[in-house]
């Protein structure tokens, strides 16, 4: 999965002004981001880009070798937002079961055909990878909220996707649990992966890159889309 | 990605799981059914000619009603926990899971009142010769109402309190839906053959299953686009 993530002069607006604007920018196969900057730069806005759920106003994101809109780069996605997908009325065994039903593994060298099911047996194991040993049939609604974000980490224990997306991963889980998290983000750039992800705890990561939106943010002539600065 | 069965058999599993789980979701609904019907002779008239004209349009007027009711949970629940958001990046189509959602809400709401309308039908002294006609009607129309229902549900997912605006949307859609449905177990009644109006019925229901979830996935997608 040598593959680079490239984003182009992206512009977002909201409520016609502009968030951040000609933000360029390459994460490589490897690569650990930490998408920075104040409360309302836009760290969630542009997550959210990346993965499809936002539409940017100007720019384009390239994963692989063509021009990428969605499709493809959808099938390489793990994205974790503020609202995890984590279902009450659901044990935790069952939220990961739909979850991986709907993505399975996103290795890239599997093709659909080859795509195996996954086991009850990966899934429970990753449930004990996160701490949830034992709570495999425990409805999610009977869970404290560190747990049921706990449910949703445990997909970065069996997801082969090759970009993770992690929007504040790691709210309301406990410094040993950060710290273990933050092993298996290690681990996954060491495969080659790619990890975009925003925190305002202090990491304790090693090669982390930078992002800043500040450096991104518009100037006064280009904060309501004005042609001055346009080339 | 997991091939097209595996993920269609995910979606209905969970659906189904969740019904269940949620009980009162699609119980709500039939006690509402229940109770109108039994209201009706007590509060107009327990007439039996009276009541015997009243009954098909109102049978079908209170099993509309109570679809509607359970409309505004279809997507509510996925949208708020991110669910929805999950579907939508998990590259895969949010047109099929609609469908499933769907159908699964008729299930659970259209085929309950389609089993119970002749019991109510028998409190609203429905001539015998509107029993049949009933049960398929309400089986087949109430296969629209959730499809077309859930247009207006995913108008106004994004909505806190969508419920009004859902009702203002839905019902002019559900007029053609109510006209032929009570029409089938009035011509039942009167004698005459009820094969038109039950074609009727299910060309709109199946113009409803294919098109349908099409405007509720783009809808959807507009409502996760904030």
């Amino acid at each position: 999965m040598a593959q680079s993530l490239i984003f182009n002069n992206l512009g977002f607006e909201r409520d016609e002004r502009y968030i951040f604007r000609h933000l360029a920018f390459q994460a490589n196969a490897g690569d650990l981001v930490q998408v920075v900057g104040p409360n309302g730069s836009g760290k969630t806005s542009l997550l959210r880009v990346v993965v499809g759920l936002l539409r940017a106003e100007e720019g384009t994101i390239e994963w692989g070798e063509k021009d990428t809109d969605s499709s493809s780069l959808a099938h390489s996605l793990l994205y974790l937002g503020h609202e995890t997908g984590v279902n009450y009325a659901l044990t935790a065994l069952e939220n990961l079961r739909w979850y991986f039903g709907l993505n399975g593994s996103k290795a890239h060298s599997l093709s659909e055909a080859e795509e195996p099911e996954m086991t009850d047996e990966v899934l429970v194991h990753a449930l004990n990878a996160v701490g949830l040993l034992g709570y495999s049939d425990v409805i999610c609604h009977e869970m404290s909220a560190g747990q049921r974000r706990r449910v949703a980490l445990a997909r970065l224990f069996v997801s082969a996707a090759p970009i993770w997306i992690l929007d504040e991963p790691f709210t309301a889980i406990d410094i040993a649990g950060v710290a273990r998290l933050e092993q298996q983000l290690q681990a996954h750039c060491s495969r080659g992966g790619i990890v975009l992800f925003t925190t305002h705890q202090t990491s304790s990561l090693q090669n982390i890159r930078s992002l800043d939106l500040a450096d991104f943010k518009p100037t006064e002539s280009s904060l309501y889309g004005g042609e001055l600065d346009d080339a | 990605m997991p091939s097209f069965f595996v993920f269609l058999r995910h979606c209905f599993r969970r659906e189904l799981l969740l019904s269940f789980r949620k009980r009162s979701e699609w119980v709500n609904p039939i006690i509402f059914f229940v109770s109108i019907v039994v209201f009706v002779p007590l509060g107009i008239s327990p007439d039996e000619r009276l009541l015997s004209q009243l009954a098909p349009g109102m049978v079908w007027i209170i099993a509309l009603l109570a679809v509607l009711l359970s409309l505004d949970s279809l997507f509510q629940g996925d949208y708020e926990d991110g669910s929805l958001e999950q579907i939508l990046v998990s590259g895969q189509s949010l047109y099929w899971v609609v469908i499933v959602k769907c159908i699964v809400h008729w299930l659970m709401t259209g085929l309950p009142l389609a089993i119970l309308s002749p019991l109510l039908g028998l409190m609203m002294s429905l001539p015998s010769e509107g029993y049949l006609p009933l049960i398929i009607s309400v089986f087949l129309g109430s296969g629209s109402l959730s499809f077309i229902g859930g247009i207006g549900a995913a108008l106004t997912v994004a909505l806190k309190r969508g419920g009004v605006l859902l009702s203002l949307i839905i019902i002019p859609l559900y007029v053609p839906v109510l006209i032929f449905g009570a029409g089938s177990v009035n011509a039942a009644v009167d004698g005459y053959s009820i094969s038109g109006q039950l074609a009727v019925l299910g060309a709109l229901f199946s113009g409803a299953l294919v098109l349908a979830p099409l405007a509720s996935a783009g809808a959807l997608r507009i409502g996760l686009n904030n």
